[in-house]
């Protein structure tokens, strides 16, 4: 291929590994390498604050399945990378970050936005390169890819100094040769054996899916898996849309503010089939009482999960889709039986609900109109409530088509990874169900959308306060709301005017469909602000530490707590006098 | 008590993701040695962790997702050779010396070092074994000591190799 400089070297291997954008914002030492992205076929989105790459790379790596490629500047363009690196490692997403450095010669001398971010991020990525030769690039870029994207999907960082970007070199894409790494995706028979016999023995079999059952693509194996045993299935947050929710076996999600159903399911099964999941603490509730009648079987990419937070009965180690696969083969039909009953019968008692009195928009019906009008729509949220109730009140059918961030809850993350959603699925309508807390936290992407012209649909569920935090200061902490209340700040209509998107605001009920409609039918960069109430809750709750048999049923909104005394701001109906 | 062995990628940063992994997931590290290999691409470490089975397991499986890391093995005491070097700073006045000499020679231990206030004790051996020379030195009070952790390596024919 001849000789060429690192930068070009660099841009060749991303060409290589078939990346078409990225997302990044330029900085001294990466001036070299930004030279020749100015001459290249990349596409590259320039963000207005590094945080926001990185989480849109993620969000197109979510939509897509692809590797996400981020870039930022040494020193604080890195450190800026490194909540959503963070984010990235927690949900397994696959991602490439790459940062400047300062030249090898100046490293460790605390030169002009120097940090060590090779040494920073190591707890937070699947692995990490630092460039001391020019031509080790093409070696890194390819093993990084590859890291990246097999086994259990993870971020992994370059740190590129600047002369390592200048420097030439004989471009060469070896083959990979990494002893240390074999990620274990063939699954052993015996053991699929052993977990077919003991889903047809059981009686009350619960198939419990998180995101792993994504990243290995195996959602139609997981549907014909469960159609065949009558087996009824919940997912986690990150599993959101693995399995068809209007499905009869569907029970939606599980833990902290899953169904009442799901949770009564775990905790009656006789036998739980974990796939692509982990046991998280907002999953399990109190592990010592999580479904304590169950033997468990677990499949997962990734052997440290298993064991790691509870006991394992049957551990599975490979890849999602083929173990699904797999079983769906061994295990003979089942008929319909007295479980499914039984938990059908719970799907009735115990729906997700919420009273639909008073004067004020309900975040929930907020997400049901949106899913009747737009079904196919990506949900991107951010975190706490807003992503609570888009969990809940969207009827999620199609995989990829959820974008949280579950295990780091970061605030921010999704209007950012809503542009990168987009940008990699053009053709979706892509939302990003926002609270105004969250909102404000990459509030200045904003820019990069619409000067890319990224037809995102923010809904902001503005409450005025910091929601979920605020429900726990009303339930456990005597309704003493310290520093929860943001007043509403700013008037979000003229900030997506200001920065030259389409303002759109709902403060009645009557007014909601017809403004959604609006939003839908905008071909631009589309804020959409929905004033609700403060008091509302997410329900139902399993209190933390709580086994999941606790589930409490909250009453959604309290009178009481909207006394001037216990919170400072407008009340509801005050704001709607005010605006409405 | 639990001893394992590893062999790593001979590269910068790599004991700093091993010490990291140990300190983040909340394992306790007793002791942990660093060497080469016969081949200069690898490393050896030998690292004693305490912990029970579940622990255990769990840091055998977080190191090996590790990349720069090529071989975790546990290696059970009773199959494996285990060795540990100890050099001890022992105060020794005159009425002591011959004691001193004599506890060193019941240990097959060494004097690398006279002065006319102190010896250098050196002495190598299961950890158990250093564990009793320094306790009988104690008496005539040690002024300094330095120990290398354990080596540990599995008997006969089996080897571990990158």
């Amino acid at each position: 291929m001849g000789k060429m400089t690192g930068a070009q070297a660099i841009l060749e291997s991303l060409k290589l590994e078939g990346v078409e954008t990225i997302f990044g914002l330029p900085g001294g030492v990466l001036l070299p390498l930004y030279d020749a992205i100015y001459e290249s076929d990349i596409r590259h989105i320039l963000v207005r604050h590094e945080q926001a790459a990185a989480h849109a790379a993620d969000g197109y790596a979510r939509a897509t399945g692809r590797v996400g490629v981020c870039l930022a500047t040494s020193g604080p363009g890195a450190t800026n990378l490194v909540t959503g690196i963070a984010t990235a490692y927690m949900d397994s997403v696959p991602m490439v970050a790459m940062t400047g450095q300062v030249p090898t010669s100046l490293i460790g001398k605390d030169a002009f936005q120097e940090a060590d971010i090779t040494g920073i991020t190591i707890p937070v990525t699947k692995h990490s390169y630092l460039v001391k030769d020019a031509k080790d690039i093409p070696r890194i870029f390819r093993e990084a890819f590859y890291i990246a994207r097999t086994g259990r999907p993870g971020p992994v960082l370059i740190d590129l100094p600047r002369d390592v970007t200048v420097d030439e070199l004989e471009f060469d894409y070896p083959e990979i040769h990494l002893p240390g790494y074999n990620p274990n995706l063939k699954v052993h028979s015996l053991q699929i054996k052993r977990a077919a016999a003991a889903l047809m023995e059981a009686e009350r079999p619960v198939i419990y899916v998180g995101g792993g059952v994504k990243y290995s693509d195996g959602h139609r194996e997981l549907l014909q898996l469960a159609e065949r045993i009558k087996a009824p299935v919940t997912t986690t947050l990150m599993g959101i849309g693995c399995f068809p929710e209007d499905h009869p076996l569907s029970l939606g999600m599980l833990g902290m503010h899953g169904t009442k159903y799901a949770n009564y399911a775990i905790q009656e099964a006789d036998l739980i089939l974990a796939v692509g999941a982990r046991f998280d603490d907002r999953v399990t509730g109190k592990v010592a009482s999580f479904a304590p009648q169950a033997k468990i079987i677990h499949v997962d990419v990734d052997p440290a999960e298993i064991g790691k937070n509870v006991r394992v009965d049957i551990p599975v180690v490979g890849d999602a889709k083929s173990a699904l696969a797999e079983l769906a083969k061994a295990v003979g039909e089942k008929p319909w039986g007295t479980w499914y009953e039984k938990v059908a019968g719970w799907k009735g008692n115990y729906p997700l609900c919420y009273s639909t009195e008073g004067e004020t928009i309900k975040p929930q019906c907020v997400l049901e109109t949106i899913c009747r009008l737009c079904p196919d729509a990506v949900i991107v949220t951010e975190v706490g409530q807003n992503q609570m109730w888009a969990a809940q009140f969207f009827t999620h059918k199609d995989p990829r088509h959820f974008i949280s961030s579950g295990g780091l809850g970061t605030m921010g993350y999704g209007f950012p990874a809503a542009i990168g959603a987009k940008l990699g699925c053009p053709e979706k309508e892509v939302f990003d169900i926002a609270g105004d807390g969250s909102f404000q936290m990459n509030i200045q992407e904003l820019a990069t959308a619409v000067v890319n012209d990224v037809a995102v649909k923010v809904i902001i569920l503005n409450n005025g306060v910091l929601g979920m935090v605020r429900q726990w200061q009303d339930l456990f902490y005597e309704k003493r709301f310290s520093n929860t209340t943001l007043y509403r700040v700013p008037d979000f209509v003229k900030v997506a005017e200001a920065y030259g998107a389409l303002g759109l605001r709902a403060t009645k009920p009557s007014e909601l469909e017809g403004v959604l409609l609006e939003a839908i039918e905008s071909e631009v960069m589309t804020v959409v602000d929905v004033v609700i109430s403060p008091d509302e809750k997410v329900s139902p709750m399993v209190p933390a530490g709580a086994s999941l048999s606790e589930i409490l049923e909250l009453e959604s909104a309290d009178p009481a707590a909207q006394t001037p005394r216990s919170y400072a701001g407008p009340s509801a109906s005050e704001i709607l006098e005010l605006e409405g | 008590m639990h001893t394992i062995a590893l062999i790593v990628e001979n590269r910068p940063g790599v004991l700093v993701r091993i010490a990291g992994l140990f300190s983040r997931r909340g394992f306790n590290i007793d002791s942990l040695t660093v060497g080469s290999t016969d081949n200069p691409d690898y490393a050896r470490m030998t690292i004693t962790v305490d912990g029970d089975e579940v622990v255990l397991e769990q840091v055998t499986k977080q190191l090996n997702k590790l990349v720069n890391v090529i071989r975790v093995s546990e290696l059970l005491s009773s199959e494996s050779v285990e060795r540990e070097l100890a050099i001890i700073k022992v105060a020794a006045r005159k009425e002591d010396r011959s004691e001193i000499m004599q506890i060193v020679s019941v240990f097959r231990a060494k004097i690398i070092d006279v002065s006319p206030r102190s010896l250098i004790v050196e002495v190598t051996g299961s950890d158990d074994k250093v564990e009793a020379m320094v306790r009988l030195l104690r008496q005539f009070g040690i002024k300094e000591m330095a120990r290398t952790g354990k080596v540990s390596m599995v008997r006969g024919t089996k080897a571990m190799v990158p």
